[in-house]
């Protein structure tokens, strides 16, 4: 690990000025990720902007009927408040499904987006990547790749996205603020990571020096019934090879709501617009959603030695939205302040 | 504080005692405590928050100290391994330690304690689990097992470490309820932000 | 044969009167200090730059930016590390030459005045490489490969009786199968490390080693320096599981360092340097064909093994050995063939050898149960040999039919023939399977010396190493028992080689080869002490023994081996192919046992690696680099508390005076032996679906398990 200037700004814009969008400046919340990858020297930060003493640590009811999450809240105060049990039970369950108790005490929301692929090449600087070293080659599409991905991937690159919670947040549709340079602004959580394409190196769309401040949650009513599925290897710490984020209102045996995600399959939160799309008016029915899943997952390219995270996502899925369809309990039936 | 400087002078008050550093930038708290500190319970198994013998309660919460930089952790309360005991009395988690032999080679044991310390604070703040199901009963052990799954045992000792854990548990520990009224540790609904308006005193 | 003295003890609560171990309190206080936590005065810190080829050469290698770091001292590199003397270990020689033999291999040593700057100067080298091209993957055809030698049979077609060929083309019923095991990692939690200081003409070395003497001879070697010279300690030692075994690089480099530079230096290796340097289990494939009659009765049996060795070692994974003496069978053969390929050196894991060959010939025990319809507990008796078919000899004890059935009872073993994927609860499916466990019984010479002060306190010293399984605390207990004196009256010196000379941790001959000392000692130190009708003088009495003309006067008449029984029950995720453990219970005959709580600790311990290793362990040869890139605690995944709920470890009393004074054969592998195969076979009972391929995984199960 080499050197490096920190500060620790008690304001936003103090925090972006004090970055200025150098290229060799990081921001640190929980640092988990971030000092880990200092220490393979994968990144190499010449300022640390310490962003705890920001303040964006607090989780507020929006006057929407939603919540607004300040980026440095901790992985394990959000799992457990009570309004995100409630009323998304799915971001909960996806927190508490990833990490340790010990990391997620750490970490914070915002690095928990942000944290980069666990993919064993970017993380061995001996080794090329294309997302650490561009231009450098990907040696996982021919070399260990089981972790890796199934949907968009590029040429260059085969990286999965590792956090569970971000699963989730996508699922719901939640927006991720941000203070940039020129201001704030918005980006809804499904448009924050890129796919690899001709530039792997780019995990985002943020810009240099973009602050992720909070994470705001609409009202999703359908959410009250949702649910966070993961295959792991070990039962547990240890990341997916494949998990679901799934919400579902069904009436009449008819879907009326739905919203799917599925995790550890791409460089993103993988958001199942197909498969939602056919699922809306549908018969809530195993038949259905593996019809639906399975146009979702049409798109699969999979490599020599992933190709089992097809059926395993397809089987995650149907049986999270059965599970879902087949729950009697009715929609905010634990929400503390609905019950008010 | 220089700008451009790669050192910074911290207080980190471990075990209930302020300690003055001039902190390298690149030191985690692991470190700064076994290398500076000469508290060397703390083990540094990986290095990077995937084995959790460097376990240490920070503001009363467990957390892993390799991924902490002390400049980060500037007035934080640490406690560590030999601030668990008290004159000579084990705490209770030690007790059970020993009596149910939940460690062989002993070198994941003091961040097992901590990291048990911890989990039952947690337990006892109602904060839920990946196990935990709020239909169903409490599976105590079951709990306990998803919750110590952060800290890895290679002699393999989780089945005594489990029944230590758990009943260290029944008898909950005095320096654990006092902690708790004091504030530090863990509870649900408390959110780190509430204090972080204080710079310097955020309850990390 | 002794039949076994009364029923297995249950030991499942830990609450046992048996003592707690001696240094538990250290370490549930942290205090007890490992080889990295000395810090002597003027203590600098060291970092080791691995290589990133495979194969080839070092062409050049600039230190300049290096040595530029703040806090940089040194960099130590084969053009100024000190020459070293030569070994019979050639992973020692570090530093001497720019050639490369595997990936990981260290091409130079960063020291500095703090851990910070001792990684920022590592990371600043800068080496330049001429690559050759690599072999890493075995390739049993290639003109290199051979079969091993036996060093107890020298048939250049391995070890073979009877007619197999003749003999497994007659047979009724024929298994002919190929397991596969892949490079494991031992991974103990503490990094190998060493703090090394020189002064006055001495070195004395801090090492994380199962076996201080050990490393004090080869450091003589290297450095060509008297013993005497020479001290190394190993007072506490984060587990080591046969990678701490011998000596390894680090300490070599430590010692080097110290030298350079003229202080004290700490090399605590970073965790994921671990997997290029200080051992592993090999990859295994193994052919096993076993031909038998209809009722389950074994006519032949070939265990054949493909593997490698580096090219800088020779160790190989003996997987086929314990195939020649579990089961009759006239007609048997074992082979091992390999090749030297330019991978990191293979050695020692726990119980090499039986871990790795117990899986596939257990496996193929319950794939001939299968085939005959019979029940897997009455297949294994029905082919218990009447001595040891591989020697000849009898065996000085073997009760592994009372394992088969006591583990049978208190598991609720259901007999008969496997009914595969017969029990389900909602999408799971649930399975259990058994295997049986072995490992050999033997014991090196030791010293050891007992003093008696004027009060009646009694020291025992000899340098036996407590890696975790409690050699100090039932050392003191053989002690107190010899000189009916209460255990707080003993107190027990170990970990240095400058107390009296005792084997290596290792091989599970630590209780009877150092117990047998002590026990020596002090049975001799007690007639002593009977004999007197005065006090003791201030000095004292000191006894000093030595077992090397006892253990050479043991009969060889006999064949000593452990066995044991273990059970498993997994269950099945229809939907993703997860497999998770329910339960493992575990019946083992190892000769007294001496303390019931370490003991049980110990056979429960390993069978959480058999667990892990069936489930989860890992490690990928990835043939572009010629390393195994699953070398962190993330990638390369042990079992953690939560994938092990319930194991269970008993076992018989049994009376064997053919093993040594205290009748122990030693439990340190056994419990790991049999595992994989117990929880393989139980998935095969789960779903229908025979892995041979460790570990169970999701993609082995989830194409049979039929679509949703």
């Amino acid at each position: 690990m080499k050197a490096f200037r920190y500060e620790r700004p008690t304001e936003p814009g103090a925090a972006v000025a004090a970055h200025g969008g150098a290229p060799d400046a990081r921001y640190l919340g929980g640092g988990t990720n971030l000092v880990d990858l200092m220490k393979l020297g994968v990144e190499s930060p010449g300022l640390l902007v310490d962003v705890s003493g920001l303040p964006h640590g607090s989780i507020e009811s929006t006057t929407g009927g939603g919540l607004r999450i300040g980026a440095a809240v901790r992985n394990s105060d959000l799992a457990a408040d009570p309004r995100v049990l409630a009323r998304y039970p799915v971001l909960s369950q996806a927190l508490l499904a990833g990490a340790s108790g010990q990391l997620r005490n750490a970490a914070t929301v915002g690095g928990n987006l942000l944290q980069r692929t666990r993919c064993l090449y970017f993380q061995d600087v001996g080794k090329p990547c294309n997302k650490r070293d561009p231009g450098s080659g990907c040696p996982a599409r021919d070399g260990v790749h089981r972790d890796l991905a199934i949907l968009g991937a590029s040429p260059h690159c085969v990286a999965t996205h590792p956090s569970d919670m971000a699963v989730a947040l996508a699922a719901l549709g939640a927006d991720v603020l941000v203070h940039g340079r020129h201001g704030p602004r918005t980006v809804p959580v499904t448009e924050l990571h890129r796919l690899p394409g001709d530039h792997p190196e780019r995990d985002t769309v943020l810009e240099p020096g973009d602050l992720i401040t909070h994470i705001e949650l609409g009202p999703v009513p359908e959410a009250a019934r949702s649910v966070y599925r993961k295959a792991r290897d070990r039962a547990s710490f240890s990341f997916a090879l494949a998990s679901v984020a799934a919400a579902l209102d069904a009436h009449d045996g008819t879907v009326r709501r739905v919203r799917l995600a599925f995790g550890a399959v791409a460089a993103k939160p993988w958001r199942a617009w197909t498969a939602e799309e056919r699922l809306r008016g549908a018969p809530a029915t195993a038949e259905s959603f593996a019809q639906a899943v399975d146009a979702e997952l049409a798109a699969a390219e999979p490599l020599r030695d992933n190709g089992f995270k097809i059926p395993l996502v397809r089987n995650l899925a149907i049986r999270a939205l059965t599970d879902l369809a087949s729950r009697r309990d009715a929609a905010g039936d634990r929400d503390p302040e609905a019950s008010r | 504080m220089d700008r451009l400087s790669h050192a910074t002078a911290v207080t980190l008050h471990v075990n209930g005692v302020p300690r003055d550093l001039v902190v390298d930038h690149r030191t985690t708290v692991l470190d700064a405590l076994r290398e500076h500190l000469d508290l060397t319970g703390a083990k540094k198994g990986c290095d990077h928050g995937q084995c959790g013998a460097c376990t240490v309660l920070v503001g009363g919460r467990r957390m892993n100290s390799c991924l902490l930089l002390a400049v980060a952790q500037d007035g934080a309360e640490i406690t560590t391994i030999e601030g668990l005991s008290e004159g000579g009395r084990l705490h209770p988690v030690q007790e059970a330690f020993l009596e149910r032999d939940a460690f062989q080679c002993g070198y994941c044991t003091p961040g097992q304690i901590c990291s048990a310390v911890g989990a039952l604070e947690e337990m006892a703040s109602g904060w839920p689990s990946a196990v935990t199901d709020p239909d169903r009963a409490t599976d105590r052990d079951a709990e306990i097992r998803e919750r110590m799954s952060g800290n890895i045992c290679r002699c393999g000792a989780y089945v005594n470490i489990v029944a230590a854990v758990g009943d260290a548990g029944r008898h909950e520990s005095p320096t654990a309820a006092a902690g708790r009224r004091a504030g530090q540790t863990a509870a649900a609904g408390t959110h780190a932000g509430q204090a972080a308006d204080e710079p310097g005193e955020a309850s990390r | 044969m002794n039949p076994p003295k009364g029923a297995a003890r249950q030991h499942t609560d830990t609450r046992t009167s048996a003592p707690v171990r001696l240094e538990g309190r250290d370490k549930v206080t942290g205090t007890a200090r490992y080889a990295a936590e000395y810090a002597p005065d003027g203590r600098v810190y060291a970092w080791p730059i691995p290589a990133t080829i495979a194969r080839g050469k070092i062409v050049a290698i600039d230190c300049g930016q290096a040595l530029a770091e703040p806090g940089a001292i040194a960099v130590l590199t084969h053009e100024n590390a000190p020459r070293l003397g030569e070994t019979g270990d050639r992973t020692l020689a570090v530093l001497q030459t720019p050639g490369i033999a595997h990936r990981g291999q260290y091409v130079a040593l960063a020291v500095a005045e703090t851990l910070e700057a001792a990684r920022a100067t590592a990371a600043a080298v800068r080496v330049e490489y001429a690559p050759e091209r690599h072999q890493v993957l075995p390739r049993p055809d290639h003109p290199d490969s051979h079969v091993l030698e036996e060093a107890d049979d020298e048939a250049p077609e391995g070890w073979q009786r009877g007619d197999v060929e003749g003999a497994y083309a007659a047979a009724e019923i024929r298994i002919d199968a190929v397991y596969r095991i892949p490079a494991l990692h031992n991974h103990p939690m503490e990094p190998h490390a060493a703090t090394a200081l020189w002064a006055d003409g001495q070195l004395v070395v801090h090492d994380s080693s199962q076996g201080a003497g050990w490393v004090r001879q080869t450091l003589s070697e290297l450095f060509g320096m008297d013993r005497d010279r020479i001290t190394v300690v190993s007072e506490h030692v984060g587990g080591g599981f046969g990678s701490k075994g011998t000596t390894r690089p680090h300490a070599v480099l430590a010692a080097m360092a110290a030298r350079h530079v003229g202080r004290p230096v700490t090399l605590a290796l970073p965790r994921n340097q671990l997997a290029a340097v200080v051992g592993y289990r090999a990859a295994t494939e193994q052919r096993l064909r076993i031909g038998a009659a209809a009722d389950g009765r074994i006519s032949a049996l070939a265990h054949e093994v493909v593997s490698y060795h580096s090219t800088i070692g020779d160790f190989v994974e003996q997987a086929a050995k314990p195939a020649r003496s579990m089961y009759a069978s006239p007609h048997s053969r074992t082979s091992h063939r390999v090749g030297p390929l330019d991978v990191p050196p293979p050695s020692w894991m726990r119980a090499p050898g039986e871990c790795s060959g117990m899986f596939a010939l257990e496996s193929a025990m319950d794939e001939l149960a299968v085939a005959c319809g019979i029940d897997p507990i009455e297949l294994r008796i029905r082919n218990e040999p009447d001595r040891d078919p591989a020697s000849g000899l009898p065996f000085s004890s073997r009760h592994l039919v009372e394992c088969l059935r006591e583990g049978a009872r208190r598991f609720g073993w259901t007999p008969g023939p496997r009914r595969p994927g017969s029990r389900t609860e909602g999408g799971l499916l649930i399975g259990t399977g058994v295997a049986a466990s072995t490992y050999s019984a033997d014991v090196e010479p030791s010293e050891a010396e007992a003093h008696a002060d004027a009060s009646g306190n009694i020291r025992i010293l000899l340098n036996a190493t407590d890696i975790g399984t409690g050699a100090r605390t039932i050392l003191a207990q053989i002690a107190a028992e010899a000189l009916d004196v209460p255990l707080d009256r003993v107190r027990i010196e170990i970990g240095s080689s400058d107390l009296p000379y005792a084997p290596i941790a290792g091989g599970s001959t630590g209780a009877a080869s150092w117990g047998w000392a002590v026990h020596k000692a002090a049975t001799a130190l007690a007639a002593q002490l009977a004999d007197r009708n005065i006090p003791l003088s201030e000095a004292g009495l000191r006894m000093a023994v030595n077992t090397e003309a006892d253990v050479a006067a043991r009969s060889a008449e006999y064949a000593r081996r452990s066995f044991g029984a273990q059970f498993a029950e997994v269950q099945v995720d229809r939907d993703t192919g997860e497999t998770r453990l329910r339960r493992l219970l575990g019946v083992f005959a190892a000769g007294r046992i001496l303390n019931a709580r370490t003991a049980r600790s110990q056979f429960v311990g390993a069978m959480t690696m058999g667990a892990s290793m069936a489930l989860l362990e890992h490690s990928t040869m990835d043939p572009a680099f010629g390393d195994h890139p699953e070398r962190d605690l993330a990638s390369y995944h042990v079992a953690v508390s939560a994938d092990v709920p319930d194991i269970q470890a008993y076992w018989i009393e049994e009376e064997d005076p053919h093993l040594n004074p205290l009748g122990v054969k030693g439990i340190g592998e056994i419990g790991i032996v049999g595992t994989a195969a117990a929880v393989a076979n139980a998935v095969y009972d789960a779903t229908g679906v025979r892995v041979r391929t460790l570990p169970v995984r999701v993609e082995s199960l989830l194409p049979n398990l039929g679509a949703r």
